[in-house]
């Protein structure tokens, strides 16, 4: 199939890179399509992480890492507002557990100041009345008070969402497979046939090395780092109250402990390399590890909640930071490559940069007179008062039906997911813009409900809804 | 809206509709039952197969046939039944908040049995090794896409734990058209029923491995195989021993639990059940708050989890009637040598007429041993078992009276002497 229409800019990967670059250039009068290769948006790297938003003490001082952290950490607040995305401001505290470690705290300190993040060293005393869990054998540590926690899967969801709410396209389900450069576009063969645009930012993750050589060749790698995590069922609130980190090494930020938006704990990652970019398995080992990395920290989390393990992999860039810059041999390819922790948090600094500072020399950015910044607000229900359930149920009795019975997710929520400019095709899409499955039972009964709901909306047999990627169907056949 | 009721019933499965039923006939006229589904009978809905009703009814019904008894006497009775009504919350002082779609409602409660149920483990749950593809599902929900929806999740099939629900799932998806190809068990022993070893595995020649587990889940997307590995006496995988299966599903039988969110919520000890501790009257530390069926431990038979209903039910007739005091000094019971759980957690002596039921179940099996309950030092009761197994609750009936001396109560196993 040809596309006689040609594209101003396509974006390549729907994770949360391509989210606020696709945000930013919806302001503009522009032509804008992102292909993403999965069958939903932010389904990889953006989806299985540790859902931090770093205070950015921590990277090297003038790296791109430390500027974009820093700045996208400023903008959060605000663009969480506006896209109405679970965030909460919790703070971060790097935890020293040994003596010799209080020196690498100072110095974590000076690192600090030198990104102009603000910090505060405390004592053991101070950590353990903050931190009432954390093991008595702490000797100090370094607290971040802008650290916070956000929700990563409305976070990409919902600036995917006003993106398209302000004319972006999206097409999923569609990879690039080859690039051709002409004179003055890009000609993109997918596996659904070809497309065009005049710039073409790759935006491709794990990814994103193999889709610039498609262009040019390149003298850096990108290299699947895999972590796995625990995810821990709602317990008592208070096992802990900020982000708690190990010292940083050369691996990585090391394995933390945190709560998340929705009240679970995070227990990971670990760190292995891997050959596989589309690994994400996870073992026993690995696991065991990460437990006993974590309990050094946290000596007793309940473990016996855990609902889920998943695994993540990493965009880790040979060059030990964030790779973004046009392509040597074609200035309207722009890269966003190795982008790996912090990655999440400077995801809407990126957007705005790579959109003002490089987009901007290229095409001319005329602003939209009906840009609107906000999302449509979301419902959800069993944060509400028992006033506004009886008044929204009122309204609308679908509000008042508990499709999830866990994470108490209503049919009126499920419904709404369903009819918004951002397309929801799997149950997985449903389970990450709703937490419909996400408790501890799994999905075991609410899966169902979801499916039908699903075949209903896409208008085909319940046998043909899928799970996630294509070929993932639930079911098989119907009975005798 | 605010309303009182003398009594709240929370989940219209078996034991729910037998708390009823009892509350009920004791007195008790003003009872709601609120069921999240929009029908009663919980899970016997989808447990379409028969061999319900033994104990209880001395003939075997479908879980549908068996339900539908009770869901006769509730209706004869004219107890109240609010449908698709979920709880999203029960305070400390009895207030019952819900939902449905006839509105959003808060109810006092004079008193409480709450009879919601188990889930099943999950793969999350077990962190099974590999990658998470879709066609790795529990049994549970296997049965209720097959048996409520009218749909078969996969057509060659494999099944980690012995769980009464996978044995049944692999009679049931062979009976449909699939091909089960083995069922693992981490254990050295089964975890179902004898007679669903017998009637879902050996009649269709299905292969049961023992001390084997599921070490490797393949596929992106969609499952492609699993490896299976022996296990040994620590559960470790041996390596060398794996064994590869294609298959498009892994149906889980992992285990039960609870249901115990409502009283989890507010802090509500519990046991090792993960259900509430509760008293020989099933009333939870909480006044007035009773607890009953696979909510409070997940029962091998539908059949005692409505007698437990019955007793709940009867006990919360009696709270409401002023007739069940609680005191301070009671007798504890705790799980001694080979037992996993006792229930009741404690037992008040204050009236020492009549009989205690303790159930509990046993860690792993056993043969010639003696069941010992002991209050401290002192031997109340021995009971000899040719074999007892984890798989199979115990029941005993023990005189009040002969309940005397410092606690706790514990109940063991004890080798048979060697003569």
């Amino acid at each position: 199939m040809m596309y006689a229409h040609m594209e101003d800019i396509i974006i390549i990967g729907g994770g949360a890179i391509g989210a606020f670059i696709a945000r930013n250039l919806s302001r503009y009068q522009l032509n804008v399509l992102v292909l993403e290769k999965e069958n939903d948006v932010g389904d990889a790297t953006s989806m299985a992480n540790s859902a931090i938003v770093h205070s950015g003490y921590d990277p090297v001082p003038g790296t791109k890492k430390a500027r974009f952290n820093v700045e996208g950490n400023a903008l959060f607040p605000s663009v969480c507002e506006e896209l109405d995305v679970e965030f909460e401001q919790c703070g971060s505290m790097t935890l020293a557990t040994e003596e010799k470690q209080l020196q690498t705290l100072k110095e974590l300190e000076q690192r600090g100041k030198d990104n102009g993040v603000v910090t505060r060293l405390l004592s053991r005393a101070e950590v353990l009345r903050l931190e009432p869990n954390v093991s008595p054998d702490v000797k100090g540590a370094l607290l971040c008070p802008t650290a916070g926690i956000v929700n990563p899967f409305t976070l990409v969801a919902h600036a995917f969402e006003n993106a398209l709410d302000n004319g972006v396209k999206l097409s999923l389900g569609e990879e690039v497979l080859a690039i051709e450069k002409r004179d003055g576009s890009f000609v993109l063969k997918t596996n659904k046939g070809q497309r065009e645009a005049k710039i073409v930012i790759n935006a491709a993750g794990v990814k994103s090395e193999e889709v610039t050589k498609m262009v040019e060749p390149v003298d850096w790698t990108v290299n699947p780092r895999k972590g796995e995590y625990y995810v821990l069922d709602h317990y008592a609130p208070g096992l802990v109250n900020h982000v708690l980190f190990p010292l940083p090494s050369e691996k990585g930020k090391g394995v933390l402990v945190t709560h998340t938006t929705s009240g679970n704990y995070l227990v990971g990652p670990s760190s292995e390399w891997v050959e596989d970019k589309d690994d994400h398995s996870t073992d026993s080992e690995t696991l065991s590890n990460v437990k006993a990395q974590a309990s050094l920290m946290v000596p007793n989390i309940p473990f016996r909640e855990q609902i889920r393990v998943f695994a993540g992999v990493r965009a880790t860039p040979s060059t030990h930071d964030f790779i973004i810059e046009p392509a040597k041999t074609a200035p309207n390819f722009i890269l966003c490559a190795g982008i790996e922790s912090p990655g999440l948090v400077s995801s809407p600094a990126i957007g705005r940069y790579v959109v003002e500072e490089l987009v901007r020399p290229l095409i001319p950015l005329v602003p939209k007179a009906n840009y609107q910044p906000c999302v449509k607000k979301y419902v959800r229900f069993s944060a509400l008062t028992e006033e506004q359930k009886e008044a929204l149920v009122e309204q609308n009795p679908h509000f008042g039906e508990v499709i999830c019975n866990c994470e108490k997710v209503t049919l009126g929520e499920i419904e709404d997911v369903l009819s918004r400019s951002l397309p929801c095709l799997t149950i997985k899409a449903v389970k990450k813009r709703t937490r419909a499955g996400f408790g501890k039972c799994q999905g075991g009964f609410c899966q169902p409900k979801v499916l039908l709901l699903l075949a209903k909306k896409l208008g085909v047999s319940p046998l043909e809804v899928l799970y996630d990627r294509a070929g993932s169907n639930i079911l098989r056949k119907e009975s005798k | 809206m605010m309303a009182t009721r003398d009594l709240v019933i929370i989940g219209g499965g078996s034991a729910g509709m037998a708390a009823a039923i009892s509350a009920y006939d004791e007195g008790v006229k003003d009872i709601v039952i609120l069921e999240r589904s929009p029908y009663l009978g919980g899970i016997l809905n989808q447990c379409i197969h028969n061999g319900f009703g033994l104990q209880y009814f001395k003939e075997e019904l479908t879980g549908p046939e068996f339900l539908t008894r009770f869901v006769v006497e509730v209706q004869k009775r004219g107890i109240e039944v609010k449908l698709n009504a979920n709880v999203t919350a029960i305070s400390k002082d009895k207030t019952v908040t819900y939902v449905s779609p006839e509105g959003a409602g808060v109810i006092e409660a004079k008193s409480i049995v709450l009879a919601t149920g188990c889930y099943e483990r999950s793969a999350g749950s077990i962190g099974i090794p590999g990658e998470r593809p879709s066609g790795v599902i529990t049994a549970g929900q296997a049965q209720l896409y097959l048996n409520e929806y009218g749909y078969l999740v996969g057509k060659k099939v494999f099944i980690l734990g012995s769980g009464d629900i996978g044995l049944i799932m692999a009679r049931r998806m062979t009976l449909e058209g699939a091909q089960v190809l083995g069922v693992a068990e981490l254990m050295p022993y089964s975890n179902g029923l004898n007679r669903n070893i017998q009637q879902c595995l050996i009649d269709f020649g299905i292969p049961l491995y023992l001390s084997h587990t599921v070490t490797k889940v393949i596929g992106k997307g969609k499952l492609e195989a699993i490896e299976i590995s022996q296990v040994d006496g620590s559960l470790k995988p041996i390596p060398g021993t794996e064994k590869r299966f294609d298959v498009d599903t892994l149906l889980l039988s992992v285990g039960l639990v609870p249901n115990n969110d409502l009283l989890d919520k507010i802090g509500v000890p519990i046991s090792p059940t993960r259900g509430s501790k509760v008293n020989e009257h099933m009333e939870t530390e909480l006044d007035g708050v009773f607890s009953c069926g696979n909510v409070l431990h997940v029962h091998d038979l539908v059949d005692y989890v409505v007698e437990e209903g019955h007793q709940a039910g009867k006990s919360a007739a009696a709270y409401l009637q002023g007739r069940l005091p609680r005191h301070e000094d009671v007798l504890y019971t705790q799980a001694g040598n080979g037992v996993g759980y006792v229930v009741p957690a404690c037992i008040d002596l204050h009236n020492a007429d009549g009989k205690v039921a303790i159930k509990f179940r046993v860690r792993r099996p056993a043969k010639e041993v003696y069941v010992e309950y002991r209050i401290g030092e002192t031997l109340i009761k021995r009971m000899y078992k040719p074999a007892i197994i984890p798989s199979e609750m115990e029941i005993v009936s023990l005189d009040k009276a002969s309940l005397q001396g410092e606690g706790p109560l514990t109940v063991s196993l004890v080798a048979k002497e060697v003569k």
